[in-house]
C-alpha cells in the first residue's frame, strides 16, 4: 500500500462517501481556545472578523484576553507587536487579502526585522471562499511572507492539521504566518498523525513522480496519485511549512523520482511552487511542473467549479504529472 | 535613575546632546538634523527628569517605555541615551557605520534600551498602544511615552491607533507630537494640513495638554499632568523649532533631511557654545 502507515491517514479518506468534512479555520479556532487555557500570555486579536476567522471560542473564553480591534489591519498587528513586546502571544486574525495584504510593511518592520512573536492568521485564502470573488481570493500571501526574513509560513492541509498547527506556533511562538481556508473540505489526517514545524511528511510513497503541496488541496494530489496507481508510482509531500522549508525530505525524494509537480491554492510565482524550484534550482536541478493560478485574479463561483475552472482538480494534477513524465531525463 | 531636578542642569545636558547630535550626524554623511535638535529638550527631560528608567537595567519591567515612532531622529535618541549611560558617548560617532549599533532607523534587537524598531511612520503610536494594553491586562502602572512627528499625522495607521487607545482608555499611554510645522516637502500646512489638532485628538476622546517644546518647566508639568490623568489617553502637543540652537537651521525644512558639513558643523558647534555660555551665566531661556 503506498499510503504512508506512520502518517496514520484517515483510513476511509479515499472514499468520497466517507469524507468528513470541516473547514481548516476550525482547526484554528478550537487550538487557540485549547492553547489559551494552558497558556494565560496567548491574547487574540481580531479586525471585526471574529466569527469568521473562528476567534469567537476565544474571545468568549477569555473576554480579557480579546482585543476588537476594528476594521484596521494596519493596527491589528502593529499594536499585536507591542503587546509581544510585553511578553504576551499575540495571534491576530483577519482575511488572507487584507492582513497580510493591506499590513505587509507593518508586518515586515515590527513583526519580522523587530522579531515579535506575534502570529498572522490570514483566513479564506485561496479560490475556496467562492462567490465572494476575487477581491476576498488571497492568491499572494504566501509570497508576501515567505520573503520576509524572521517569518514562518505554516499552510496545514486539513481542519486536524490546522488544530494542531496552532497548538504548535503558541508552544515556540515566533513571527508566523498561518494560513487558513473558510470552505468545508476533507480531513484525511488524523490525530495521530504527524506534525511538526519544518517537517515535511511524505504521505504517499512512490518512485516516479514527487507531487510536493499544502492546503486542502493537497486532498486533490492524494486522489489524483491513487486514480495513477498501477501506472504511474507517485510520492505525494505535504509540505505544511513552506518555510523553513524540509531541505532534507525533498531532496532525499527528487533523488529517488528525479521530477517534481507542485500543487497550491496561490500563484504560481512566489509560493511553494517557487520556494520548492528555489531549493532544486541549487541543489538538485529536476524537470518541475507547477498547478497553481497563473498570473490572474480568481472570480465568483463555488468553490468546486472555481477548483475546476482554475485547473485544481485531479484530473489537471494528472495531466501535469504526465507532462512531467515527458520531461524526465 | 535619579531625576535631575536643576533646569539649568537640564538645560546645560541638552546643549551637550545638540553638539553630539550634529557631531555624530557631520561624521555619519547622511541625516536628519532639523528634528532632532528640535526634540533635544523634550529627550532630555524624559531621560533625565520625567521618565522612570534605568541604563543599567534596560529590560526592568516597572521601566516607563520610551518609544520613537518617526525614527529618523534616532541621533536625539541616541544621544539622550548614551548620556544617560545606556553605551559609550564615543559610540555616537559609529552612527549609520556598517556593523554599528546605531542604525540610521532605531533596531531594537541591535542595542539594549530600544522599545521598537522604527522608520516607517505611521505604527509607533499602534506599538505603544499595544503594550499600554497589556500593561493594563497584567495590572502594572508603568506609562508607555510614544514620541511622534507632525507629518506623521497623515499616516492612517496613526489614527487607527487614536481610535483604539480611546476605546480602551488607555490613561498609561502618553503621546507627544513634535509640531514643527515641517516635512520633508515643505510645511506641514502646505503639504497636508493638520490644524486644528487639539480640536481633532479632543474630538476622539483624547486628554490633550499644549506646550512650548522647548520650556522646561512646561515640559516636565505636562508629562506630570499625563501620568496623573485617568481615563483617557494623552496626547503633549509640543511646539518646537525645528533645527533649534542653530540658527541657519532653524524653522528652515530644507534642514529636514540632511547632516551638516564641516564648515557648517564648526559655525553650529560655536553657536551652541555661545548658548551654554548664556546658560552658565543665566541669560538663555529654557
Amino acid at each position: 500500500m503506498p499510503i504512508t502507515p506512520s502518517a496514520n491517514l484517515r483510513k476511509t479518506f479515499l472514499d468520497a462517501s466517507k469524507l468528513e468534512m470541516v473547514p481548516v479555520r476550525n482547526g484554528f479556532g478550537e487550538g487557540l481556545l485549547e492553547a489559551a487555557k494552558n497558556n494565560d500570555k496567548i491574547v487574540g486579536l481580531c479586525a471585526d472578523l471574529t466569527e469568521s476567522t473562528r476567534m469567537e471560542g476565544f474571545a468568549q473564553a477569555f473576554p480579557e484576553r480579546f482585543v476588537e480591534i476594528g476594521v484596521a489591519e494596519q493596527n491589528l498587528v502593529t499594536v499585536a507587536s507591542g503587546m509581544a513586546h510585553e511578553g504576551k502571544i499575540p495571534f491576530t486574525s483577519s482575511y488572507a487579502t487584507f492582513s497580510p495584504g493591506r499590513n505587509w510593511e507593518q508586518i515586515r518592520t515590527t513583526i519580522c526585522y523587530n522579531n515579535q512573536p506575534v502570529i498572522v492568521v490570514g483566513s479564506h485564502a485561496g479560490l475556496s471562499v467562492g462567490p465572494d470573488g476575487a477581491t476576498h481570493q488571497a492568491l499572494e500571501d504566501v509570497a508576501l511572507m515567505r520573503v520576509l526574513p524572521n517569518m514562518q509560513v505554516i499552510v496545514p492541509a486539513d481542519y486536524q492539521q490546522a488544530h494542531k498547527a496552532t497548538l504548535a506556533i503558541a508552544k515556540d511562538p515566533k513571527p508566523t504566518y498561518l494560513r487558513l481556508a473558510r470552505e468545508k473540505s476533507p480531513v484525511f489526517t488524523t490525530t495521530k498523525t504527524p506534525f511538526t514545524i519544518g517537517k515535511a511528511d511524505v504521505y504517499y510513497s512512490g518512485k516516479d513522480v514527487t507531487i510536493i503541496g499544502a492546503g486542502p488541496v493537497l486532498y486533490e494530489a492524494l486522489i489524483a496519485a491513487d486514480m495513477l496507481k498501477g501506472k504511474v508510482s507517485v510520492e505525494v509531500i505535504n509540505l505544511h511549512t513552506i518555510k523553513p522549508i524540509d531541505k532534507a525530505t525533498i531532496l532525499r525524494s527528487v533523488k529517488k523520482t528525479r521530477a517534481v509537480v507542485t500543487v497550491e491554492e496561490h500563484q504560481i510565482t512566489g509560493g511553494l511552487g517557487g520556494a520548492v524550484a528555489e531549493l532544486l534550482a541549487k541543489e538538485l536541478p529536476t524537470p518541475m511542473e507547477f498547478v497553481g493560478v497563473c498570473d490572474r485574479f480568481g472570480e465568483s463561483g463555488s468553490p468546486m467549479e472555481l477548483w475546476e475552472h482554475f485547473g485544481m482538480g485531479p484530473d489537471n494534477i494528472i495531466d501535469h504529472v504526465n507532462k512531467v513524465l515527458k520531461r524526465k531525463v | 535613575m535619579t531625576p535631575i531636578q536643576d533646569h539649568k542642569a537640564l538645560a546645560l545636558k541638552a546643549n551637550q546632546i545638540r553638539k553630539d547630535i550634529l557631531i555624530s550626524l557631520n561624521k555619519a554623511g547622511s541625516g536628519h538634523s532639523g528634528g532632532p535638535l528640535g526634540m533635544a529638550d523634550i529627550f532630555t527631560c524624559l531621560y533625565f527628569n520625567a521618565l522612570k528608567h534605568d541604563p543599567a537595567k534596560p529590560n526592568w519591567e516597572d521601566r516607563d517605555r520610551i518609544l520613537l515612532s518617526n525614527g529618523h531622529i534616532c541621533p536625539v535618541l541616541y544621544a539622550s541615551m548614551a548620556h544617560a549611560g545606556y553605551f559609550p558617548v564615543e559610540e555616537l560617532t559609529t552612527l549609520r557605520q556598517l556593523g554599528s549599533r546605531l542604525q540610521g532607523h532605531p533596531h531594537r534587537t541591535a542595542l539594549p534600551g530600544l522599545e521598537t524598531t522604527s522608520g516607517p511612520l505611521g505604527s509607533g503610536l499602534s506599538q505603544g498602544a499595544g503594550m499600554a494594553l497589556a500593561a493594563k491586562m497584567d495590572g502594572v502602572n508603568h506609562h508607555i511615552v510614544v514620541c511622534g512627528s507632525d507629518g506623521e499625522q497623515q499616516e492612517g495607521n496613526v489614527w487607527e491607533a487614536v481610535l483604539l487607545a480611546a476605546k480602551y482608555k488607555l490613561d498609561n499611554l502618553i503621546y507627544i507630537i513634535d509640531r514643527n510645522f515641517i516635512q520633508i516637502d515643505g510645511n506641514t500646512e502646505d503639504i497636508m494640513p493638520l490644524e486644528p489638532i487639539k480640536d481633532k485628538y479632543e474630538a476622539f476622546n483624547w486628554h490633550v495638554i499644549e506646550i512650548d517644546g522647548h520650556n522646561y518647566s512646561q515640559i516636565i508639568d505636562a508629562v506630570t499632568e499625563a501620568k496623573n490623568y485617568k481615563r483617557k489617553p494623552i496626547l503633549i502637543n509640543a511646539i518646537t523649532v525645528p533645527g533649534k540652537g542653530v540658527s541657519y537651521m532653524e524653522d528652515d525644512y530644507t534642514w529636514h533631511g540632511k547632516p551638516p558639513s564641516d564648515e557648517e558643523l564648526a559655525t553650529a558647534l560655536e553657536e551652541l557654545e555661545a548658548v551654554r555660555t548664556q546658560i552658565e551665566e543665566g541669560t538663555y531661556e529654557y
